[in-house]
């Protein structure tokens, strides 16, 4: 069974909220919008957001770190905020593990935010209904998108590639490599909801090295119209 | 969490329906087996389902206030099959219907013997839709209850004494209702109601209190750490990700400081317990109609505020995420 999520990298995020702006960007124009936005520009501006980057000091100064903790709906596999909603309107998906929120369904009662312990749907103050991160379903399914595309726009927008979408099921999925590899864990493990979302945690910084950076991207010769050696065609038949 | 005034109605006001029912219920069935003096139904029972009537129909209507979509509110009793609050949805108005059947049976004075299990003893139809309607204030309890009690993450409501307490409470303020009722319309049962008002006081008392020293000695099993996953005994929050409110911050925080908390915990202390035992102690002794009124409608507020602190003092795990705003 697959069970979609991100993997976020708290070692790499960098906290520039380019994830914030573009899941806003992505769902107030799409099937969750629009996501309300009041007073913008006044003193007391408030709005839905399905993601939020945090910020938190760890340590005493002068021996401190900053980590920045991006923080949206965790996709859980056994999700409590679904079991508690009268009227069906929060389900998951069988097919994806996608939690979401049939919007002609809520009745804005927003129980299943007290069931959340995670603080991470919010009720649309225009709409009065509750949304949530939806991992942009009507994102990643859509074909007219290409397909390297089709994820969710935190994941493409984010400069540093601090999160990673994917199949947390399929052990080969560089999701799951990534959990397994750099220590990736749940938030809030004593409740039992088996987030499928996941964190890196900081580590040692390693080097990542790409095929690309192996192989030279602008090798002169394929500019060439030589054929490239083989074993029965040397480079000196080219050359004659 | 945001003590929410529309949940803090609807609560006290059909706690104190069900109480108000389960009197009527109570003395119908000492009458029954000879122990009370019979009532006149048309004067006493059906002007009392009446009265329960309303304070459901009052805390129904105050509940729609809860709602984001309230022309939406019978989807909810799609997932009975999970959710408390859809069960609740549903008990709710088969309670009321009930009730309705029941005061409507005293009214009309309709009560024909439909078997006798003893000489004296005969099953009627008041007696078989009010057992009926017990049965089903109870199950509203307990789903009212469970909807508190069955979130897991919020310890201080994870408790049976969630239930018991909901239960005991919304019994003792519909006794205190029926004991001032019955001194006005049915003179010789306001003695048997003061008593019973009395002692389900007292007994809503001792688990209220116990339900506070519990929750006074709760260690959070959420903390920063766990929150966001670093294993370091010094983690600060420096932002919240905005910088106005969210529906995370005014949702889950009462926004008042702990001395207004300890003064509501006391105000509710005197209101709902100490007050009322007093005056109930007294109008045992000397029964008279003003006092009684009085008794009840100073419970109810003393409810209000007991149910204000219910709230406040439930402390989400989101909050540790929104701790400061930059
Ligand atoms: S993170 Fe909250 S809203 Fe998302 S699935 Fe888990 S419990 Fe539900
Ligand atoms: S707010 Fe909507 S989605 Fe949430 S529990 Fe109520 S009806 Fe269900």
């Amino acid at each position: 069974m697959t069970q979609l999520a991100l993997v976020i990298d708290l070692n790499v995020c960098v906290g520039c909220h380019a994830c914030v702006t573009s899941c806003k960007q992505w769902n107030t124009s799409g099937w969750a919008g629009p996501m309300a936005d009041f007073n913008p520009y006044g003193a007391d501006p408030t709005g839905t957001f399905f993601n939020r980057v945090q910020t938190f000091e760890v340590g005493e100064f002068p021996h401190t770190q900053t980590v920045h903790f991006p923080k949206s709906c965790l996709h859980c596999e056994d999700p409590p905020c679904v079991p508690v909603c009268p009227t069906g309107a929060s389900y998951k998906r069988k097919e994806d593990g996608i939690v979401l929120v049939d919007y002609d369904k809520c009745i804005g009662c927003k129980y299943c935010s007290w069931a959340c312990p995670y603080g991470v749907r919010e009720l649309d103050e225009a709409q009065k209904v509750m949304k949530k991160c939806t991992l942009c379903v009507d994102r990643i399914y859509d074909q007219t998108i290409p397909e390297d595309r089709r994820k969710p726009a935190c994941v493409i927008a984010c400069p540093t590639s601090a999160r990673l979408f994917g199949d947390v099921h399929d052990p080969d999925s560089e999701v799951s490599v990534a959990i397994r590899e750099a220590g990736g864990y749940a938030l809030m493990p004593e409740w039992g909801t088996r987030p499928a979302n996941h964190y890196l945690p900081r580590r040692r910084t390693a080097i990542r090295i790409h095929p690309d950076e192996l192989v030279r991207a602008d090798n002169p010769l394929t500019k060439e119209d030589v054929a490239l050696p083989s074993a029965d065609n040397t480079l000196e038949d080219a050359i004659m | 969490m945001h003590p929410a005034f529309s949940v803090i109605f609807l609560t006290t006001l059909i706690g104190a329906g069900q109480g108000l029912f389960l009197a009527l219920y109570t003395a119908q069935s000492y009458a029954a087996f000879g122990l009370l003096p019979a009532q006149d139904g048309a004067a006493f029972h059906g002007p009392g389902s009446l009265m329960v009537l309303l304070l459901m129909g009052a805390g129904l209507a105050a509940s729609f206030f809860h709602l984001g979509r309230p022309e939406r509110a019978w989807r909810a009793a799609a997932q009975w099959r999970t959710s408390w609050l859809s069960r609740e949805v549903i008990v709710l108005p088969a309670f009321m219907g009930s009730v309705f059947l029941y005061g409507l049976l005293h009214w009309l004075g309709w009560n024909p013997a439909l078997a006798r299990l003893s000489p004296d003893f005969a099953v009627s139809p008041q007696m078989l839709v009010g057992s009926a309607a017990m049965l089903l204030a109870f199950a509203l309890f307990v789903c009212t209850g469970m909807i508190y009690a069955c979130l897991r993450f919020i310890q201080e409501w994870h408790t049976p004494l969630t239930v018991i307490n909901f239960i005991l409470l919304g019994t003792a303020s519909g006794f205190v209702l029926a004991a001032a009722f019955s001194s006005t319309a049915a003179p010789d049962l306001d003695h048997f109601f003061t008593g019973w008002a009395l002692a389900l006081t007292l007994a809503a008392a001792v688990f209220r209190v116990a339900a506070l020293m519990r929750n006074r000695r709760l260690t959070p099993r959420s903390t920063l750490q766990t929150a966001i996953g670093v294993k370091h005994p010094r983690i600060a929050q420096k932002s919240q990700g905005f910088l106005g409110g969210s529906f995370n911050t005014r949702e889950f925080f009462h926004g008042q400081g702990a001395g207004v908390l300890r003064g509501v915990k006391w105000l509710f202390l005197a209101l709902v317990f100490v007050l009322p035992a007093i005056l109930l102690a007294t109008a045992l002794a000397e029964p008279a109609a003003g006092p009684l009124w009085a008794t009840f409608l100073l419970q109810y507020a003393g409810l209000l505020a007991e149910r204000w602190f219910f709230f406040a003092q439930a402390n989400h795990p989101q909050n540790l995420y929104y701790q400061a705003v930059a």
